[in-house]
């Protein structure tokens, strides 16, 4: 299977009262909050974690975009992907991604994408998020009603730049352009990988599906919440008459690792920053009227993760956040045994893995990644290995094993 | 009570359902984003002398063709080929909120359709220093305690406002997601969509009303339209919120009349 390093680039420097004393993380964090020269080290923390990535043998390495909020500090995630992509040589760099709808035109994405696969020489996994509501209703002014379909036919105009050899015209409802010819194009041919991020959209279940992508469900609720969201994708997938393959979805896991159980609670700090601070985000940002279909906001994977959020901002302890799985910690051997479980149970085959949470230390977050590296993914690597992948960047070596610890 | 007609429109492009009731001159009423659609006390009461017209927009109740409605120039349109197949080529028009923007729209783009015009709290401009509430983040509680003019307003109710009232909080609560995905394309992120442009050419004679304690659109906003429309009166209702329709049915529909008659 493939282990992902995906970080948020949290900002690290909230207030101890900050979820009390203010609004949300999102849309309406006044950033006089924000300590420009504390947020200098924190990027270079960050990069150099993410690099370290690397070096410790992960498939990938992994970054995000999001707006106006410090939650993750990434308004241009293309930033760091060309940063890294100087910085490394043999990680796939998987940007999940540009939300399609807030770029005008939309060629800019189909444009800096093809930059950072060339450049990579073909590393590139591109994802295209349609963006939480946050980043693009509260953000970035888009209207609810029309975004998934704006979101779409930018879709439709990045494929189709990618893949043209010859200037074409697009007239198209939010984008018309009388010359579109993008240079450079990938080097990937005819595209890098796509990946979507979604969270449990039926939409999306349907899009990416007829689409052939990668789906991800990237959400702190954890693998016993996942696994509701999962199956019902690995459903559709079924109902669609498609062929399962683990490496057609991905999911994301805070994985916390010590040299014992009981020594996994140096974390227990920076959790509680992560679901306290960086998710204080009150319900009428996340899903407004008109952001999620009917159908899906009466269903049951809308509920059961709504339901577990609100469970988390509340009143979670350490002890809540592993028993319930938001955070699999303890030994490597626990952390061995509960990952294996969770990654069989979803039954997916990219497993991206947030190993630096809230406001944790680099050095702790380079702990965790070491350990992790040396004890866990060794134990891992095979499962899935009877199935190959049809997403993975064709620059990366894949005959080479990279880990020979 | 009114009887319900179903027009199609545009070859069946839309669905349109227009509650009808009372006889007179003809009057159509343009309802808000949200918190009060369809028939309510005060449009009975001004259907004693007029014939009185209340569609759901396109979105709203069973009415459809959301989706081929772009902007606010097309929801303007739309109201024109209504009146056209209601058979009704000039008409007094009273608006709320997303209502009262689509209101001075028509009179503005097609001024022979519009007899008299009531703006309502009318949307259509915007103010940085006072915004208009943002609906779209308030959830569904927030909303209903911002749409009235005070938790001990209902106090002083009459029974037949405090049953309307009620109904309308029910219904609130059911509808709140998709009335609000159909203003969102309207309205989202700022109603300032050119009327200020068009203003100039509204003709008719226009009354203002407001609620002295509208927390959705505060009250201030009043001068924008007194500045785009020099003729207009303006007419603040007291003790009476963004719903001054329903929380004040009656002072509402006598003001209503009064300046149509």
């Amino acid at each position: 299977m493939k282990l992902c390093f995906f970080h948020l680039m949290p900002y690290q420097d909230l207030p101890d009262s900050f979820e009390k004393d203010y609004h949300s993380v999102w849309v309406d964090a006044p950033n006089s909050l924000f300590n420009p020269q504390k947020a200098h080290h924190m990027y270079n923390d960050f990069l150099d974690e993410l690099e370290y990535a690397e070096t410790m043998g992960f498939d990938a390495i992994c970054v995000n975009e999001h707006h106006n909020n410090a939650y993750g500090l990434m308004p241009s995630p293309n930033l760091m992907a060309s940063s890294m992509i100087r910085a490394t040589s043999k990680a796939a760099v998987v940007v999940l991604g540009n939300s399609l709808a807030l770029y005008n035109p939309p060629i800019r994405v189909a444009e800096e994408m093809a930059m950072m696969d060339v450049m990579s020489g073909g590393r590139l996994i591109a994802g295209f998020p349609l963006g939480t509501a946050m980043d693009t209703i509260f953000g970035y002014g888009q209207v609810p009603a029309t975004l998934r379909e704006k979101y779409t036919e930018a879709h439709d105009l990045v494929m189709r730049a990618w893949k043209e050899r010859e200037p074409f015209a697009f007239n198209g409802k939010y984008s018309q352009l009388r010359y579109v010819n993008i240079w450079p194009r990938p080097y990937q041919q005819p595209h890098p990988p796509i990946w979507v991020p979604g969270s449990g959209s039926l939409e999306t279940w349907d899009w990416t599906i007829d689409n052939d992508y990668v789906y991800c469900y990237l959400s702190y609720s954890g693998y016993k919440v996942g696994k509701t969201i999962l199956d019902g994708f690995w459903d559709q997938m079924e109902n669609k008459g498609k062929e399962f393959n683990p490496y057609h979805a991905g999911f994301l896991q805070i994985v916390a690792v010590s040299e014992t159980d009981e020594q996994a609670q140096e974390y227990k700090d920076s959790i509680e920053y992560f679901f306290k601070k960086s998710l204080h985000i009150p319900a009428g940002f996340g899903n407004p009227p008109g952001y999620r279909s009917v159908k899906t906001n009466a269903s049951q994977s809308a509920a059961s993760t709504m339901d577990s959020r609100t469970k988390q901002l509340s009143d979670f302890t350490w002890t809540d956040y592993l028993e319930a799985g938001n955070v699999i910690a303890g030994s490597p051997e626990t952390v061995r045994q509960e990952l294996t479980h969770a990654v069989k149970e979803l039954r997916i085959g990219n497993l991206m893995l947030l190993l630096q949470f809230g406001d944790m230390p680099k050095e702790l977050a380079l702990k965790n990644t070491t350990l992790f590296a040396n004890e866990v993914m060794p134990y891992m690597r095979d499962i899935w290995s009877e199935y190959d992948t049809r997403w993975w960047p064709d620059g990366v070596d894949n005959s080479i094993p990279v880990t020979e610890h | 009570m009114p009887e319900t007609i179903k027009l199609s429109l545009r070859g069946g492009d839309f669905e349109a359902v227009v509650l009808k009731d009372g006889s007179g001159p003809p009057l159509l009423y343009l309802h808000g984003a949200v918190g009060q659609k369809g028939w309510a006390p005060f449009l009975s009461t001004l259907a004693e002398k007029f014939t009185v017209y209340s569609p759901y927009l396109p979105g709203y109740a069973q009415s459809t063709g959301l989706e081929k409605l772009d902007d606010v120039t097309d929801l303007t349109l739309y109201q024109f080929e209504l009146l056209d197949a209601l058979n009704v080529s000039k008409t007094h028009v009273v608006g709320h909120f997303l209502g009262g923007m689509i209101a001075a729209e028509m009179a503005a783009l097609s001024p022979s359709y519009v007899d008299r015009l009531i703006l309502a709290a009318p949307a259509g401009t915007w103010r940085d220093e006072t915004p208009v509430a943002d609906l779209l983040a308030l959830t569904a509680s927030e909303l209903q305690a911002e749409l009235w003019s005070s938790a001990s307003s209902s106090m002083s109710l009459s029974t037949a406002d405090f049953e309307a009232n009620a109904r309308l909080r029910a219904e609130l609560a059911a509808d709140r997601m998709t009335d609000l995905t159909a203003a969102g394309k309207f309205l989202w992120p700022i109603p300032d969509r050119g009327l200020k442009r068009r203003a100039y050419r509204i003709k008719a004679p226009t009354m203002i009303l407001w609620g002295e304690n509208d927390r959705i659109i505060p009250p201030i906003y009043t001068e924008d339209f007194t500045n785009l429309i020099p003729q207009a009166e303006v007419h603040i209702i007291p003790n009476a919120g963004h719903l001054l329709m329903i929380e004040r049915s009656e002072v509402f529909a006598a003001a209503v009349a009064d300046y149509l008659s």
